[in-house]
């Protein structure tokens, strides 16, 4: 099981690596979806079935297919590629590198301890997240369909066209954006 | 079958700081969004690992909170970037400064 | 009916402030209606609640309305103190105030800031009752600070013109620094009193301070100098011929009859301050008798028709402060009394005049008005001689005779200021009829446009019956003995003290009185009667141009303190202090900038700075 982890977590962190990397839209989605399926699996070792699902079918599953469908709809193309080739010379790379550096440095000094926690591995099923779901953190649950609701209705809103006006003095202005 | 905790949370702080590395270099919006949804998963996995740890289900269902407000997050940011294009005629996030002084 | 005090005085700021809010909505007549009304209105239920006093016996009346302060002792209340002085100085406020008013609807009624001139005065008259009715010493100096406010406003009516400033400025300023000194008087009383309640203070004064005691003289002289700045005597009396800037009406009401009197009133009212330091009050009644003599000089040689009233009231103040100061208490009062009603009609004839030639105020330019404009003519001459104290006719005679026989008679009186008083008597009989005889006589250098109506010559007619017949209520011992005014203002205010002089003295002394004022008319009637003079400015030699010009206060006073402090002023003109404060506002806008520049609208550069301040706050937890 260790090694099984092991080998998830290689894998998680090399597709990220290349997702961030890669200058072709569509790659780098595709590696992120890689790294998000290899965090499912780190999941199911975890004793985390539900949320292993859940991850695979909503996170790679829609989001992802939501990045999908935009990245169609832009047409990001080869001149966009070029451009990203310009842009991301290896100089670049150098001061974000070390601030995230240093960030991923204090954080595992925060976790560097004399005493490993072991984890004993039971399974949660998904009968008892449903159970504490609806009883303990209901009210989080209400807040997040309101959440919800908010982005359904902004995402409607803001990918309306704009309407065409016939009106004789608005013509030139409101075209279709 | 032990896994110590500490590995897990390390995992997840190296994925956060990827996907922050990857926020703070590209400038395609979009590649920034992906960054975004890469640092919200390593968040979420944290969670997962400190519910194993404690043998309950409360991680997991922190884990599903995130994964609405990821949803809803990159619903709306979608739209915003169509607008965007729409408006700046291109990805570039350098493009979209006028609130600046 | 004496519960109806406190609406005295309410009705005129009610009327102020319904001016002020809604005057240029309604219409002109409303306005008037309103203006007019409310002092009408006041006189009206002064002289009701003056019927029910006399009932009373003349014993003084309280009324409180609520309490105003309470910090650290002081606790001041809004409260009204009716007393016979008290009395006479509403009953003549409100009064000649309400003739003045009707007066000045139809004088001003083509003023454009009509609505805004009836607010003025209104409130004038609400913060003059305020300041007669006070009973504690800080609501009196809330009325005190009112009136000059207003004084402020209503010289400076006409502001587009700027020497009409200029004068307001001037009023204020002077009467300002006797402000001062009456300030710093009140910090004494409540120092040593613990208390600003007037009666309170009179009762313990001669329990408190010894008679001619260092701090008696202190607090009295700075008492004086509040009412010298007031009532316009020397060395503050450089204000009032400036203040001649206001429409006649004002001069009339404020210049004339009500505010310059209220350095009288404050004298009379701490009477028992001042007879606790006799040095001061000797000092009043020298004052006085300079201050007569110097004015009544100026006021012989100017030729503008007001700043010869001007100063005529500030001789006539005089008057009042000389028998203020030989204890003449009543005598004071009855002047006063008297002289609101000649100087109120002569202000009012005056600007009749001024107002039919189209605002011409050079008396040589006028002439032979007495045919054109006869109701004018008949009560001017009626105040003239009630100014110049024409024997036994006028009240003028009366209340003057008696100052100067007082002056004598007084235990405290001298020869030195009778004889001020006479001469002072002979130079105003002759100022006056100079001043009826170029203006109503001679030729005729130009003719009235237009004549005064009803509203205007009611007013003088009144004025003018209670010039004549207002003086019997007095009338001296030789000539009938009638003491109906001294009795009922001795309810308040000490009797005079006399040295047994006679009858016989007494007699002697009017005579010489009257003999001085026939003279003076005498003379004026050589020197001006039907004489031509040219219709212009006057020549005037060197000693009558000193004269001229107010003895030259105005110009020691300008070369003494206004250039040097204007001097100053432009030295400092970038106010090194502001230095101080332009600096922080410049290093705040320099920080603005700079700290502006982090917000420059790239996303990255905003994640960028959210991922610094991330590490920075882990670096200060986990390092301490």
């Amino acid at each position: 099981m260790n090694i099984l982890f092991d080998i998830a977590s290689v894998l998680a962190i090399s597709a990220t690596l290349m997702m961030i990397i890669s200058k072709n839209a569509v790659h780098a989605l595709l590696y992120l979806i890689a790294s998000l399926l290899a965090v499912s699996v780190i999941f199911f070792i975890l004793g985390a079935p539900f949320a292993a699902a859940l991850e695979v079918i909503i996170y790679a599953g829609a989001i992802m297919v939501l990045f999908v469908f935009v990245i169609m709809m832009l047409n990001v193309s080869s001149t966009e590629q070029k451009m990203e080739h310009e842009l991301l010379k290896p100089k670049a790379w150098i001061g974000p590198s070390i601030i995230s550096a240093i960030l991923l440095g204090e954080l595992v000094y925060m976790l560097a301890s004399p005493t490993s926690h072991s984890m004993l591995i039971q399974e949660v099923l998904p009968r008892a997240v449903g159970k504490l779901m609806f009883s303990k953190y209901i009210l989080v649950v209400d807040l997040a369909a309101f959440l919800l609701v908010a982005g359904i209705i902004g995402a409607y809103h803001l990918g309306q066209r704009k309407k065409i006006s016939h009106h004789r003095y608005l013509k030139n202005e409101n075209q279709t954006s | 079958m032990n896994i110590p905790m500490e590995q897990g949370i390390l995992l997840a702080a190296i994925l956060f700081c990827l996907g922050l590395t990857g926020l703070l270099v590209r400038r395609n919006v979009i590649f920034m969004l992906m960054s975004v949804e890469v640092m919200l998963n390593a968040a979420g996995l944290a969670f997962i690992v400190g519910g194993a740890a404690q043998g309950n289900a409360d991680g997991q269902v922190m884990f599903i909170f995130i994964l609405a407000m990821t949803a809803a997050e990159v619903s709306v940011g979608l739209a915003l970037i169509i607008r965007m294009f729409k408006e700046f005629k291109s990805l570039d996030i350098d493009k979209a400064s006028t609130m600046r002084g | 009916m004496k519960e109806y005090l406190w609406l005295i005085v309410a009705l005129p700021f009610v009327g102020s402030l319904v001016l002020a809010v809604a005057g240029g909505k309604i219409s002109r007549l409303a306005s008037a209606i309103t203006g007019v009304g409310t002092v009408t209105l006041s006189a009206v239920l002064s002289i009701f609640i003056g019927l029910d006093f006399l009932n009373n016996n003349g014993t003084p009346f309280n009324q409180t309305l609520w309490q105003w302060i309470d910090v650290a002792g002081l606790s001041p209340n809004i409260a009204f103190h009716l007393d016979s002085v008290s009395m006479t100085f509403i009953f003549v406020i409100t009064f000649v105030g309400a003739l003045i008013h009707l007066y000045s609807a139809e004088f001003m009624w083509r003023d454009e800031g009509f609505v805004r001139f009836f607010a003025f005065m209104n409130l004038f008259i609400g913060f003059m009752l305020i300041l007669v009715l006070a009973d504690n010493f800080l609501f009196m100096y809330l009325g005190w600070e009112g009136v000059g406010l207003c004084s402020f406003l209503l010289i400076g009516f006409w502001y587009k013109d700027p020497l009409n400033g200029h004068a307001a400025r001037k009023a204020f300023i002077v009467t300002r620094v006797g402000d001062t000194a009456m300030a710093i008087g009140l910090f004494i009383l409540f120092m040593t009193y613990h208390t600003l309640n007037i009666q309170d203070i009179l009762a313990n004064a001669p329990n408190t301070w010894a008679v001619g005691s260092g701090i008696a003289m202190t607090t009295a002289f700075l008492l004086l100098g509040g009412a010298l700045g007031k009532s316009a005597q020397l060395p503050l009396q450089t204000w009032l011929p400036d203040a001649m800037a206001a429409p006649s009406p004002v001069s009339a009401l404020i210049h004339a009859a009500t505010m310059v009197t209220a350095g009288v009133y404050l004298i009379a009212r701490t009477h028992v301050l001042f007879e606790l330091a006799p040095v001061v009050q000797t000092v009043i009644a020298v004052i006085g008798a300079v201050t007569l003599l110097v004015a009544g000089l100026s006021a012989l040689n100017q030729h503008d028709i007001k700043k010869v009233l001007a100063y005529s009231t500030i001789s006539q103040i005089g008057y009042m402060f000389l028998a203020l100061g030989v204890g003449a208490w009543s005598a004071s009062v009855f002047h006063f009394m008297i002289h609101a009603f000649f100087k109120a009609l002569l202000f009012l004839g005056a600007g009749a005049v001024i107002w039919a030639m189209r605002d011409e105020h050079n008396m040589f330019k006028m002439g032979g008005l007495w045919k054109k404009m006869p109701i004018v003519f008949w009560t001017f001459l009626i105040g003239a001689s009630s100014l110049a104290a024409l024997p036994l006719i006028t009240a003028g005679f009366y209340s003057k005779d008696k100052i100067l026989w007082l002056a004598y008679a007084s235990d405290k009186g001298s020869g030195w200021l009778w004889l001020a008083g006479l001469t002072g008597a002979f130079i105003t009989a002759l100022y006056t009829f100079r001043m009826v005889f170029l203006t109503f006589f001679g030729k005729e250098n130009a003719e009235p446009t237009k004549h005064p109506g009803m509203m205007m010559t009611i007013p003088l007619v009144v004025l003018a019956v209670l010039s004549l017949v207002g003086g019997f209520i007095e009338l001296p011992e030789n000539m009938g003995h009638v003491n109906l005014f001294s009795d009922f203002i001795e309810k308040t205010l000490p009797i005079t003290s006399i040295a047994n002089m006679g009858h016989t003295t007494e007699f002697i002394f009017q005579l010489m009185s009257a003999v001085v004022a026939i003279g003076g008319v005498l003379l004026a009637y050589q020197l001006y009667f039907n004489k031509t003079f040219p219709a212009a400015v006057p020549k005037r030699s060197p000693l009558q141009q000193f004269f001229f010009e107010g003895w030259g206060f105005d110009w020691m006073y300008n070369t003494l303190i206004v250039i040097p402090i204007v001097f100053l002023s432009t030295i400092d003109k970038k106010d090194f202090l502001d230095y101080f404060y332009q600096g922080l506002a410049s290093l705040a806008k320099q920080l603005n900038s700079i700290l502006s520049a982090s917000q420059n609208g790239k996303v990255r550069w905003y994640a960028m700075i959210l991922v610094l301040g991330a590490i920075i706050t882990l670096t200060l937890i986990l390092y301490p």
